[in-house]
């Protein structure tokens, strides 16, 4: 069925259209939104575009770096200064999807896709959301949680810290095809040391709830503690609790519960999947 | 619901028609330019089959909005053979039996030429990358990374 495509220079008149039908869903790459259409979703009446520039910016300078939403995993890929997030920017799709979706998008995306936002929700990750009310930041640990009310809102841009070493934050996605299938479960992992002891772990799975979730249990396993043998059994053991994984067809909830905590003692070890 | 104008260029030529809002790019080019070579697979970005080439780099245009190709160029299979001669990578696929049902043989030439337009001398594992959005259901694999693979070596020698 034909919809109304409506498309905007400015993204505060894209949000306020946004926000303002309830028939409306925002296109970034096309990869969320064009697959809904294509399976004749009737409940998508327009689709909101914005070609604002301020959507496709990088600020990779400081500490804590900037994306917009726009972005492209493609783009992600081609920033040096971005590297520590390649591994989970190259697990998406093949190349022709890494062309076309967002970051920005990527936040929406339902389980068992969704895998960039699992990084970023172990990196202390951060969204911007334009409404009509104006600009906010939102930890996206909460966006996530209310994300089917955030249908009204635009995300313009997201925002994490940056590792402070190469060791400190640790990326895995469990797939059946490699590397564009969907995730049986993704890992991240953040790990500051100090005094050869984690504090402040985070640690994020995907495809282990509707959307990416934090392994709480698992992070105060770890806190305080040297990352040794001990240290990573008890994460491990904890690695499910809390989570509500769904049967699809690439593994059920069951299997996802039983080997969570498994493929965590591999991240957490440093060792091959 | 009143259309769409939309311009964009067609492998060198220039296109003008209406759209339909929220059309796809895949039913343009199969229904209103009269190109066929980019295939429907999924309809969801699973497979591939359905690649094309916009401003150069490999899109799906199945999940490709219509209206976001205004004034871009889209490149498809039709448009990669010079006159009566094949492109060194239909060739190869060709030679190679890389095509087994052929119904995946369009986006992976497309795929393919993505990579093959920017690195000449790509490794075997450059190639498995390019074409990993690409299912093959005929599990034909080897022989088509074998084929772009040979198509590189002849790109090179003819350059």
């Amino acid at each position: 069925m034909p919809v109304t495509v409506k498309t905007f220079q400015a993204v505060g008149e894209a949000a306020s259209a946004l926000s303002s039908d309830r028939g409306a869903r925002y296109l970034g790459g096309g990869t969320l939104v064009m697959r809904d259409l294509n399976e004749g979703d009737v409940s998508i009446v327009t689709v909101i575009r914005a070609t604002d520039r301020a959507l496709q910016g990088i600020d990779a300078a400081g500490a804590r770096i900037r994306i917009g939403a726009g972005v492209t995993f493609a783009r992600v890929l081609a920033e040096r200064d971005l590297g520590f997030l390649h591994p989970a920017a190259r697990s998406i799709g093949g190349p022709a999807v890494r062309n076309m979706g967002t970051v920005g998008g990527n936040l929406f995306a339902p389980a068992p896709f969704g895998d960039f936002t699992v990084a970023l929700l172990a990196l202390d990750g951060m969204v911007s959301l334009q409404g009509g009310f104006g600009l906010r930041d939102m930890p996206l640990e909460e966006f996530l949680q209310s994300r089917d009310r955030q249908a009204g809102a635009l995300a313009v841009g997201v925002s994490c810290i940056r590792p402070a070493s190469t060791d400190a934050f640790r990326y895995r996605k469990i797939a059946r095809i490699k590397p564009k299938g969907g995730s049986v479960i993704t890992l991240a992992a953040h790990l500051p040391q100090s005094g050869g002891r984690v504090t402040g772990a985070r640690i994020a799975l995907g495809s282990m709830a509707p959307t990416a979730v934090r392994a709480k249990a698992a992070e105060r396993a770890l806190e305080g503690r040297p990352l040794d043998a001990a240290a990573i059994s008890a994460a491990a053991a904890a690695a499910g609790e809390g989570t509500a994984p769904a049967d699809n067809s690439l593994a059920s909830a069951w299997y996802r519960r039983e080997v969570v905590g498994v493929h965590l003692r591999r991240l957490l070890s440093g060792q091959e999947s | 619901m009143a259309k769409t104008p939309l311009q964009f260029r067609h492998n060198g030529r220039d296109v003008a028609l209406f759209v339909e809002g929220g059309s796809n790019l895949l039913v343009v080019l199969r229904e209103m330019v009269g190109d066929t070579t980019p295939k429907f697979g999924c309809g969801q970005g699973g497979c591939g089959a359905c690649t094309v080439l916009i401003d150069g780099d490999a899109h799906l245009s199945c999940l490709t909005l219509a209206e976001t190709v205004e004034g871009r160029a889209v490149e498809t299979l039709d448009g990669i053979k010079n006159g009566p001669n094949l492109h060194p990578l239909q060739r190869a696929f060709a030679d190679g039996f890389a095509a087994q049902c052929g119904y995946c043989t369009p986006g992976m030439l497309m795929a393919a030429k993505a990579l093959l337009d920017k690195v000449a001398q790509p490794s075997r594992e450059q190639v498995v990358e390019a074409i990993s959005g690409n299912i093959c259901r005929c599990t034909g694999y080897e022989p088509i990374i074998n084929a772009v693979l040979a198509a590189a070596a002849s790109l090179r020698a003819s350059a």
